[in-house]
């Protein structure tokens, strides 16, 4: 396991970026994230903005609108107040809509733009403007202001944002504004986003899974980043295989030397029926087992590599349902990444 | 406000009992030469890319004359291939079975991966002349759309399919065209972006901006000063005139889009083409299959089956996971360190994610009993060469893995 000695302080970070190659968990670890944070009394709010409705399916709700919604209160103890999470799934159109009142307050324009098509255009075609409105609508409820009045004020936000393939160029804004709007009020706008993009109040978490493509592109995701100036938090090696087995164990299983009698008077004493067959079958289950164990430990040494704070999160047998969150949840707090 | 998806019915027998899902046979499959495209589509990490060059490896060796188009296959995969270089041709495969059993001869194998933006610029270059393609090519609206509007990748997946189809026909080069699909947000994302880039391409917004107040539009011309106006506040005057001169000089080509995208869609629907859906053995990756599922037999697309990939290894012996799990705790209260106990925890896991798997599986064939599916047992390691991929292959068809 990891341990939270390598953890620095990051108490003072106000938005977590979850990203992770697809397949990765890294709604999960996003969700759990949010949890482990709101489980210390913290005001959290967890966005996506890939139009999946996945929190609303993990947390068994309806699916969200764009509005900012509870969706967990933790329990009171030692008279504190409870932690918060709320969610908010981010579309495009409505960040538009939403950002043009604001900003603008174009009520007759800001219609005729819907009615015209031009909300479309922008939010599909337009370039980076999409990413431009997604990382704005974040950006806003990391630094809300007197613009939006009544607001709930977060301690911290998680963005469960688009996989590591895509992720720098999506919170790289600026960079794909370049060369398009030079000026303007949007380009001032993603300069605003990139400055706290590149500050230390923002990380960028990546999640993998220990199997070589995963890792590779976790390596490829933090040059990305780094190349773009961006923070990068730690690394959350996800679905780890059960550790039940010992390392010396394994090795004998592998070269073959297994005490088998052994194992097969074991079994005859604890009542289970099965002799030496049943014995053949457990012994070439942890064979194969060992042989994943192998790969994972290589892909392990690769993430060590890395150089970043590490968190590793188990496989749940059993799917991840709201009680597994929580699990996890806390699985990350005790290695202090939450 | 719209969401990303819309409300689509399901489409399924509505009352059933459950059974097992008939088998996929993927020799069959590959050997029947009426199967000219094979595409495989799905959620993004299921093993998409491995699973297309497996079945395009196994055609080759089996006789058939293949090209396997792939999008992102991993850096050792796409080496051992010989397809590290994106330059968007089709390049032989060495290292084909020439000899081994069951391969007749003549088969051959040519893979390339997909350079999208390259595929964008080719198309716009072959229906412009060189003046008005340098035009188009340099407009800033044109790069960011030809390398990262969504949904370009999947168009552009299916013109090159398209293109390679029509060159197939012509000189007889190919007998099977083997497509892998981009790793989408969505499975759907794939169908629907000839549909995306068509009704863009019809969208008012576009049609104002190439015929400013005449005919028609001048009944509208209030509101587009309105709009222009709020735009020039927003965007800055320069994005209103680049996206103009983007669109002016784009026109010519868009009938032409159009038409190639009804052109494909129609290819896919034809006999010929057989969609293979992958999937992981996970609830999210099931969901997405379904409705890719629904969405392929909503649109008279060919759907060949599913193929469950990673797959937990089905544990020998018929030894229950909670016999197990007691046994093991027994022996642990004796010795805590108990190697027994250790083995029996680790049958018990095992069983039970097999046992959810099965499940999920289950599930997914009493909504969707019509759809053939082939198991495929996860490999221990990753596959990043020709034997990994034969490897796949044989377990696509059933076999042990063993080659």
């Amino acid at each position: 396991m990891a341990s939270s000695t390598n953890t620095p302080d990051w108490s003072r970070v106000r938005l977590h970026v979850v990203t992770g190659k697809g397949g990765t968990g890294k709604s999960t670890v996003a969700a759990a994230l949010a949890l482990g944070l709101a489980s210390q009394g913290q005001q959290v709010l967890l966005c996506e903005v890939e139009g999946r409705q996945g929190i609303a399916r993990m947390f068994d709700v309806d699916p969200l609108p764009y509005e900012e919604r509870r969706i967990a209160t933790g329990l009171h103890h030692d008279g504190r107040a409870p932690g918060v999470v709320h969610a908010l799934h981010i579309d495009p159109e409505s960040a538009l809509l939403e950002y043009l009142a604001m900003y603008y307050k174009l009520g007759r324009a800001g219609r005729a733009l819907d009615r015209f098509g031009v909300i479309e255009f922008a939010t599909t075609i337009a370039p980076g403007v999409r990413d431009v409105l997604l990382t704005g609508k974040v950006f806003e409820a990391v630094q809300r202001n007197s613009r939006n009045r009544n607001a709930t004020r977060y301690d911290a936000v998680v963005l469960d944002a688009p996989p590591t393939g895509r992720i720098t160029r999506f919170l790289n804004v600026n960079e794909e504004l370049a060369g398009l709007a030079k000026v303007g009020p949007i380009k001032g706008q993603a300069d605003t986003v990139m400055t706290l993009f590149r500050s230390p109040r923002t990380l960028v978490h990546l999640v993998t899974v220990l199997e070589e493509m995963p890792v590779q592109e976790t390596a490829d995701g933090i040059a990305e980043l780094r190349g773009a100036r961006i923070p990068v938090g730690g690394v959350i090696v996800n679905q780890v295989r059960p550790r039940d087995i010992t390392a010396a164990d394994l090795e004998a299983a592998v070269a073959g030397r297994l005490d088998t009698a052994r194992v097969e008077a074991d079994l005859d004493r604890s009542g289970v029926a099965g002799g030496a067959s049943l014995v053949a079958g457990l012994v070439a289950e942890v064979r194969d087992h060992a042989e994943r164990r192998e790969l994972e430990d290589a892909q392990r040494a690769v993430v060590d590599s890395f150089g970043l704070p590490t968190f590793e999160l188990p496989r749940l047998t059993g799917g991840v349902d709201l009680g597994g969150l929580y699990e996890l949840a806390a699985d990350l707090k005790n290695q202090g990444l939450a | 406000m719209s969401t990303a998806r819309k409300t689509r019915t399901r489409v399924g027998p509505l009352a059933t009992a459950p059974s097992p899902a008939p088998a996929l046979d993927v020799d069959a499959l590959l050997d029947d030469h009426g199967t000219g495209i094979i595409v495989c589509c799905g959620s993004g990490g299921v093993g998409k890319t491995t699973a297309s060059a497996a079945l395009a490896l196994r055609a080759a060796e089996r006789g058939r004359r293949v090209v396997v188009l792939t999008i992102d296959p991993a850096r050792r995969l796409a080496q051992s291939m010989g397809i590290e270089q994106l330059d968007n041709t089709p390049r032989p495969v060495s290292g084909l079975r020439t000899n081994a059993k069951g391969n007749r001869k003549g088969g051959s194998l040519d893979a390339m991966m997909l350079d999208m933006k390259r595929t964008f610029d080719e198309v716009v270059e072959s229906q412009a002349n060189p003046d008005k393609a340098r035009q188009i090519l340099d407009n800033p609206f044109y790069i960011a759309l030809s390398s990262s509007f969504a949904g370009t990748q999947e168009y552009m997946a299916m013109e090159k399919l398209g293109q390679i189809h029509a060159d197939a026909r012509r000189d007889g080069s190919y007998d099977l065209i083997v497509v892998d699909t981009p790793p989408s947000r969505s499975a759907l994302d794939f169908l629907d972006a000839p549909e995306r880039l068509s009704s863009f391409l019809d969208g008012r917004f576009i049609r104002l901006l190439l015929t400013p107040a005449r005919g028609p539009a001048r009944m509208m011309t209030a509101g587009l000063g309105l709009i222009t106006n709020a735009l020039n506040r927003i965007l800055g005057a320069q994005v209103l005139r680049d996206m103009q001169t983007f669109v002016a000089a784009f026109d010519t080509l868009f009938g032409g889009f159009r038409v190639r995208a009804q052109q494909t869609f129609r290819l896919l629907q034809a006999d010929g083409t057989a969609f293979l859906v992958v999937a992981a053995p996970e609830p999210d990756a099931l969901r997405e299959a379904a409705y890719f599922v629904e969405r392929l037999s909503e649109d008279d697309m060919p759907l060949a089956g599913l193929i469950v990939n990673r797959a937990t290894p089905v544990p020998p012996g018929s030894l229950s996971a909670d016999e197990a799990m007691a046994a093991s705790e027994r022996l642990r209260k004796q010795d805590p360190g108990s190697l027994t106990a250790g083995l029996l925890c680790l049958h018990a896991d095992q069983t039970r994610i097999v046992e959810r798997e099965v499940l999920l599986r289950e599930r997914f064939a009493a909504a969707h009993p019509q759809v053939p599916t082939a198991v495929v047992p996860a490999l221990a390691g990753d596959v990043h060469d020709l034997d990994g991929l034969r490897q796949v292959g044989d377990l696509l068809a059933g076999g042990s893995g063993v080659s």
